[in-house]
């Protein structure tokens, strides 16, 4: 069944849905990693809910003028404005005001949450007009999605994804360094705007199939599941657009399967088990890469210790340290070296005596400064600073 | 009007919006000041899971574990939200963003999973509150305001509201040096020896205590509004943190009983004989303060920012 849903063969809807669900992830994901990475995620939960009102008050509309009060690219255009004129309020709370930036993303989300939730009570009691339905618009729902729904849907996504691409050089210049962009006559203002702009499509156009508060989780959560796996903003864009598209497919495919499985909560479920994995195990930012780096580096710490300790014949007691000296072979099950143990224990040492050296010696600050117990000396130095130091060492080992 | 019908019908869901408001708008304040301002969504968001999964275990629709459960969630997801942004080093607003949009949809996917839809628990139950529906039906007067056996019918979101906000209020009020120092200066205070960690924490833990028991009477659109309206048009209209937070139970009250009054009879005056959503109309009321507050206050600038 699954295996049907995630190959489309589970029906014209279900295939709508799912192709319309993927290629939303995709733009959502590329757009939303602009947001994240100029550090203005949360932006996209003010323009989330600031679209309700404009639901609403497009539905009154449309049925004051005598029609049903459905038709969805109505409804869209409504809460595009809307979550337009949120948006200003709060660029403007945030640069006009002294409320940081943070306070006026709140205040515009509750605020025109509150008053879209004013108008659906208006509407429900209107004789007049098909509401139900309406509330679906808070959570997403894509039962009865139609062919033109889909196609608004899909065309919607497309043109996004294609704006971000285009625009791709300005805006990432003006996500990492505003003031840098500006000086290389970025005009940061219209950019800004632009990448608002995106973000206000992607919300509208993901309404219909995850909800106007769970949009805010496909702008957010790809991108910085991406963020883990490189530090190259084209790449984290790409892997962010398909880590997106990947939840929007597997998700929708997945909620297919079964009546009682909503969509929008799905993609983001599958959304969040992505950001797991990315976190857990992403090569370099990932937890598990960054304990293995911390055991490697402890084990080198333990068994540089271990071999001075051999060099200068005293007694190794820590468990850890005989361990992983038992196990490279440099000391026998008794504790004893053996043939390796001894003469790399012998370098060790040596290499120690050439640092010690070297950090008395003004002359070699820079090179002292790369001291850190581990490093051997031979990869910093010429041969010939090495013999140098080997002269001024020979009188000490005389001795 | 003032008789009979306002004691049962109207006074109990105006009293308890206005304690709901005030004891979510206090710890506001310092959650402004400090760049907080979000956790209210973030937490109102994550009640949600935790009141499905309350019912699932006990299997009753009673206020105790339903309150358990909203804490217990809104508790995970600031711990959540706090190892994910040093484990990650993600940045905070980042951070939230993942936490609380997964935690809503896990809620929402375990209420459609169970079968709740017998009783009484649903999305939009939990969004607009029922504020309108919490009346006091043994109220037959002013006079039975005196009336112990009168008294006991009333609803129990009342009292529960009212000893929340006696709560924060005492909090506050003992803690309100360390708070203050360290909402200004962490690193002075740090150096007093205060644990502003361990502060900040509890301060989170009050908010996220007031945040759920208004949840459970007024809904969640209500908490968000009330943490950050109030206060930030406060902040426009005093430096003083005294006066800041007087302003904002000021603000806080005036949303409640006007947003309630215009919901329950605005429509009456344009002529509908249906009243619209109290809980959304309060918090409108407030965006329309904070909006009054931006334009005209006296402090609404930055201070050495250019007026204009």
């Amino acid at each position: 069944m699954l295996f049907e849903a995630l190959t489309l063969q589970l029906g014209y809807n279900a295939t709508l849905v799912t192709i319309g669900a993927a290629l939303l992830g995709v733009a959502a994901g590329a757009t939303g990693t602009f947001l994240y990475v100029g550090k203005r995620a949360l932006v996209s939960d003010a323009i989330s809910h600031a679209t309700l009102p404009g639901v609403g008050l497009a539905f009154i509309f449309m049925v004051l003028l005598g029609g049903d009060g459905r038709f969805l690219p109505g409804l869209l255009l409504g809460s595009a404005l809307s979550a337009a004129i949120g948006l200003l309020c709060v660029s403007w709370l945030s640069t006009r005001t002294r409320l940081a930036e943070d306070a006026a993303i709140g205040a515009v989300l509750s605020v025109f949450f509150g008053l879209g939730i004013v108008l659906l009570t208006v509407i429900q009691t209107m004789s007049s007009g098909r509401q139900a339905g309406l509330e679906t618009f808070l959570l997403g729902s894509t039962a009865g999605m139609l062919w033109n729904d889909a196609v608004i849907i899909a065309t919607g996504g497309a043109l996004v994804l294609a704006l971000v691409v285009l625009l791709r050089r300005p805006m990432t210049l003006v996500a990492f360094d505003s003031e840098f962009a500006a000086s290389t006559g970025i005009d940061v203002r219209r950019t800004d705007l632009a990448m608002m702009g995106l973000a206000l499509a992607i919300t509208v156009v993901g309404l219909k199939i995850v909800g106007l508060i769970l949009i805010v989780a496909l702008l957010i959560i790809p991108a910085v599941a991406a963020r883990f796996w490189s530090d190259r903003m084209g790449s984290v864009v790409g892997i962010a657009g398909a880590i997106g598209g990947a939840s929007g497919w597997i998700g929708a495919a997945l909620s297919a399967t079964a009546p009682d499985l909503p969509t929008g909560p799905i993609i983001v479920l599958v959304a969040f088990g992505f950001f797991a994995v990315s976190l857990l195990f992403a090569p370099g930012r990932g937890v598990l890469a960054a304990v293995l780096r911390h055991r490697r580096f402890q084990a080198r710490v333990h068994v540089r210790q271990g071999l001075l300790a051999l060099a200068q014949e005293q007694p190794i007691y820590e468990g850890l340290t005989l361990r992983l000296m038992r196990r490279a072979g440099l000391i026998r099950a008794d504790g004893v070296a053996t043939e390796a143990g001894r003469a790399k224990a012998a370098r060790a040492l040596l290499d120690e005596r050439r640092w010690q050296l070297l950090r008395a010696d003004p002359r070699h600050e820079a090179a002292a400064a790369r001291y850190d117990g581990l490093t051997p000396l031979e990869t910093l130095l010429t041969a010939d600073q090495i013999a140098e130091l080997d002269r001024a060492l020979k009188p000490e080992a005389a001795t | 009007m003032m008789g009979l019908e306002f004691v049962s019908l109207s006074l109990p869901p105006l009293l308890i919006g206005i304690f709901a408001a005030i004891a979510c708008a206090l710890p506001g304040n310092f959650l402004l000041l400090r760049r907080q301002a979000l956790i209210g969504d973030a937490i109102s968001h994550v009640v949600l899971p935790g009141i499905v999964l309350a019912f699932l275990v006990t299997g009753v629709v009673s206020a105790w574990p339903m309150l358990i459960g909203a804490g217990a969630a809104a508790l995970v997801t600031v711990l959540l939200i706090e190892v994910i942004r040093r484990v990650g080093r993600i940045e905070p607003g980042a951070a939230m963003g993942v936490v609380f949009t997964s935690m809503f949809a896990g809620g929402v996917l375990l209420l459609e999973q169970s079968d709740t839809s017998s009783v009484h628990l649903d999305v939009q139950h939990a969004l607009y509150g029922n504020l309108e529906s919490l009346i006091w039906l043994d109220g037959l007067g002013w006079a039975s305001l005196l009336d112990w056996e009168a008294l006991k019918g009333l609803p129990p979101e009342l009292p529960r509201m009212f000893f929340t906000l006696l709560f924060v209020c005492a909090f506050i009020f003992l803690l309100w040096r360390p708070l203050k120092l360290s909402t200004f200066d962490e690193g002075f205070a740090r150096t007093l020896g205060l644990p502003t960690g361990l502060i900040g924490l509890s301060l989170v833990v009050v908010a996220a205590i007031a945040a759920v028991a208004a949840f459970d009477a007024v809904g969640s659109i209500i908490v968000i509004a009330m943490f950050i309206c109030p206060p930030a048009a406060a902040r426009m209209m005093t430096n003083r943190l005294e006066r800041q937070i007087g302003w904002s139970v000021v603000f806080a009250t005036l949303s409640a009983v006007l947003g309630y009054v215009l919901a329950g009879y605005g429509p009456l005056w344009l002529g509908s004989d249906n009243a619209v959503s109290a809980a959304g109309m309060i918090a409108t009321v407030s965006g329309v303060i904070l909006g009054v507050a931006a334009l005209a206050g006296p402090c609404r600038h930055r201070a050495g920012a250019p007026a204009g």
